[in-house]
């Protein structure tokens, strides 16, 4: 394949054709599907083609940040540094979008954009975990010291994120399907008619995200070469 | 008539006939085919944005190219 000198290997083609085209899918199928007819989300249901794949993004990209962190970590090469950073930096993007879409979502359903809710409150404070790293990073002027207490950080916040996210709004009492009691969408696309534009949309956002940070590795890498 | 009452009582206690009765979606903008502007408006801002994000990537190989 095409890799470089530092064993880069740029995401291909026909993944980035992929992405498109299962976007193209999420946008038309997504607004034009038959959908489950319930009482208050109606129509606004149709929002979880594209809140959700947002988290699920995020989290893949923040594990491929703290996967690269451990690479990182274990030879000390500047190259794994800069895979770690920028996935962290696209992760956060779409933590941002992720968190907009659900207060817009939340005003219309849960009757206002910040309900306290215990997911709600976790994901922002996970977002504000992984702003830290950058902080950190950038108040460190050595680059291999800032290169090393960021690969930690990075996993002390991949580990924070976790429980934040997935663990504790389950344990509470959640407005968010799937927690303390709730159901959940799942009791009702059980007709796989949501599944069928959901998969796709989330595998989609994910190959996306790879996209965008395949370009940002790349332009830093010029940068630093040049 | 008893079996006909029952027959459509049983008709309105149906979930998925009742749901649809009370559950107030955008089934008059559908009728209307006005969906498929709004379909057609992201499309072409998704389509935009996938390309200039194509052209970029582009962009940086031939500055690759040149560094190396």
């Amino acid at each position: 394949m095409n890799r470089s000198k530092d064993g880069y290997k740029k995401l291909q083609t026909g993944w980035k054709i992929l992405s498109i085209l299962l976007l193209v899918y999420t946008c038309t199928a997504g607004l034009l599907m038959e959908v489950p007819r319930l009482s208050i989300v109606n129509e606004s249901i149709r929002a979880l083609y594209f809140h959700v794949p947002m988290w699920f993004g995020m989290v893949f990209l923040f594990f491929m940040s703290a996967f690269n962190a451990i690479r990182y970590l274990r030879n000390g090469s500047a190259f794994y540094d800069i895979l770690s950073r920028e996935f962290a930096t696209t992760g956060v993007v779409y933590g941002a979008l992720g968190i907009v879409t659900g207060m817009i979502w939340a005003n219309y359903t849960w009757g206002s954009p910040w309900h306290g809710d215990p997911k709600q409150n976790g994901a922002a404070v996970a977002l504000l975990v992984y702003l830290a790293y950058f902080i950190l990073r950038g108040s460190l002027s050595n680059d291999e010291q800032s290169a090393r207490l960021g690969a930690v950080y990075n996993l002390f916040a991949f580990a924070a994120m976790i429980p934040l996210i997935f663990i504790l709004p389950r344990m509470a009492d959640s407005m968010h399907p799937g927690s303390g009691g709730n159901p959940g969408f799942n009791m009702y696309d059980l007709d796989n008619r949501m599944r069928m534009v959901f998969y796709p949309a989330v595998l989609g956002w994910i190959l996306f995200g790879l996209w965008i940070t395949d370009l940002r590795i790349r332009i830093k890498r010029l940068t630093i070469n040049s | 008539m008893k079996k006909l009452l029952t027959f459509i009582w049983l008709i309105l206690l149906n979930p998925k006939v009742g749901f649809s009765q009370t559950v107030e979606m955008a089934d008059t903008m559908r009728s209307e085919g006005k969906i498929y502007v709004l379909v057609a408006i992201i499309l072409v801002i998704f389509s935009g944005l996938a390309l200039y994000l194509f052209r970029l990537d582009q962009k940086i190989s031939r500055l690759e190219k040149g560094q190396e």
